[in-house]
């Protein structure tokens, strides 16, 4: 049966981790590619490397790396962030990486979706989108917005519509972040989720207020979610992507373990 | 020495990467003297099956051909195993090798997601060399909206919308659907089968 997936997702700048997933067995090193390794080892389904440099000068050392990280990675790896042209995604994919996200970059040139996923093949293409439910509208789920910026800038697109929209341009998979519940530690927007992954044909990974196991169970079912991205997981008693998916396999979700 | 395959099609870093981790020594080529020369070839492939188009203009189709009936082990990767078939509805008018039976379709919309992405279980394992040690219900790492027919060459079978050609055999060559340098250490077992399967 296709499992579920649990992704870790590592947030770095200059080469350091600044945010990681801290999973108590882990010793945090700080270096990206050592923890991308150990969340691999202990149980998790990919992972996601998120670069958040904003320096030109920082972009050699995101190469390094993702060279570094893939090196010893055996599970798919993901590298968002400052990917804006076509070339830079070449470059990511020859430094390692399995998958490309693409934020900003797709809202503002939607052709490079399908630049990218005809020589790259529609696998390799990840949108993320950083939504925000739109509290003054009828549904504001239905009406959620994308944002960006961090979420300070409204993109002026709603979330469904844009996630359709990566779908029909070649994107293989949508990462959505809900801005709302993101940092809160009270469950994955759910509603939301689920509104996005009955809408398009392709996974939906969700992002955004993981706090506790029973979360993940959450999003997996009444979300709809493909698969879920964990970060500071550390918070919610459980020591490594294993032992949550031990905890969600008690609870008949279909996830790769033992692993 | 392993010759991998290089037809521009998508991503070949991460299976040369894990060959090299299994110690192999390995080439990468567009030369089909290369493949004459080979004892032992890897075809990746992510993408469209219409990249397989450019083995034949290159010469590396027939090359790979004298190669499979001399013996030689090969192994397609996802795009590369079901170009090892008669053809895909993905791009009608391009030939596969035809050295395994049955044609390549599309899941069916309107069940599941498409593509299927994502972690699924091998069943209905087959003895042979390629999955020595692998035990039934294994996970292994799947991307990919097209999908081999279970026929007389499976040695493999994965279930999402219905049973497919998670792994196939006959003589030395081998195909499997799912990706083995992205599936852990199932996969890098299934490579290092690969590259111990002997030239019969």
């Amino acid at each position: 049966m296709l499992t579920r997936r649990v992704i870790a997702c590592l947030d770095v700048r200059d080469g350091r981790v600044v945010k990681g997933v801290q999973f108590v067995d882990l010793i945090d090193a700080g270096d990206p590619a050592q923890l991308a390794w150990r969340h691999a080892e202990s149980g998790a389904d990919e992972i996601v490397l998120l670069d958040i440099t904003a320096t030109h000068e920082g972009r050699a050392t995101l190469l390094e790396t993702v060279r570094r990280a893939a090196a010893q990675l055996f599970v798919p790896l993901t590298v968002g962030g400052g990917i804006r042209t076509l070339q830079d995604a070449e470059a990511v994919f020859a430094a390692g990486a399995d998958k490309v996200s693409l934020n900003s970059a797709a809202l503002a040139n939607p052709e490079l979706m399908t630049e990218i996923g005809s020589q790259f093949g529609a696998q390799a293409v990840v949108v993320a989108i950083d939504a925000r439910r739109d509290p003054h509208a009828a549904d504001p789920v239905r009406n959620a917005r994308v944002y960006t910026h961090g979420g300070r800038r409204d993109a002026g697109r709603t979330v469904v519509e844009w996630a359709c929209e990566a779908e029909s341009r070649g994107a293989g998979e949508i990462l959505l972040t809900s801005m709302d519940a993101d940092g809160t530690r009270s469950g994955f927007d759910c509603e939301l989720t689920a509104a996005v992954s009955t809408a398009v044909g392709i996974p939906v990974i969700a992002s955004g207020g993981a706090g506790s196991v029973s979360d993940f169970a959450e999003v997996f079912t009444a979300g709809r979610a493909d698969a879920a991205l964990a970060a500071s997981i550390f918070h919610f008693g459980v020591s490594s992507a294993r032992e949550l998916k031990a905890q969600l396999a008690t609870q008949k979700i279909a996830v790769r373990y033992p692993c | 020495m392993v010759t991998v395959v290089d037809y521009q099609a998508g991503n070949l870093a991460s299976v040369v990467k894990a060959l090299q981790k299994l110690g192999a020594e390995v080439c990468v080529t567009r030369d089909c003297r290369d493949v004459e020369a080979a004892e032992r070839i890897v075809l990746p492939g992510v993408g469209h099956f219409q990249a397989t188009s450019r083995l034949d203009v290159s010469g590396l189709k027939q090359a790979m051909l004298a190669a499979m009936t001399r013996g030689v082990p090969l192994l397609g990767i996802c795009v590369g195993m079901q170009w090892l078939y008669e053809g895909s509805t993905e791009a009608a008018d391009v030939t596969g090798a035809g050295w395994f039976p049955g044609e390549v379709t599309r899941f069916p919309s309107g069940g599941e997601k498409v593509p299927h992405v994502g972690w699924n279980q091998l069943e209905s394992l087959r003895d042979g060399a390629l999955l020595k040690g692998i035990a039934e219900g294994e996970f292994a790492y799947f991307t990919h909206a097209w999908r081999a027919p279970v026929n007389a060459v499976t040695v493999a079978t994965t279930r999402y919308m219905g049973g497919f050609a998670a792994a196939s055999q006959r003589d030395n060559v081998c195909g499997v659907q799912f990706h083995p340098e992205k599936s852990g250490a199932t996969g890098l077992k299934i490579l290092r089968n690969f590259l111990e399967m002997e030239r019969c």
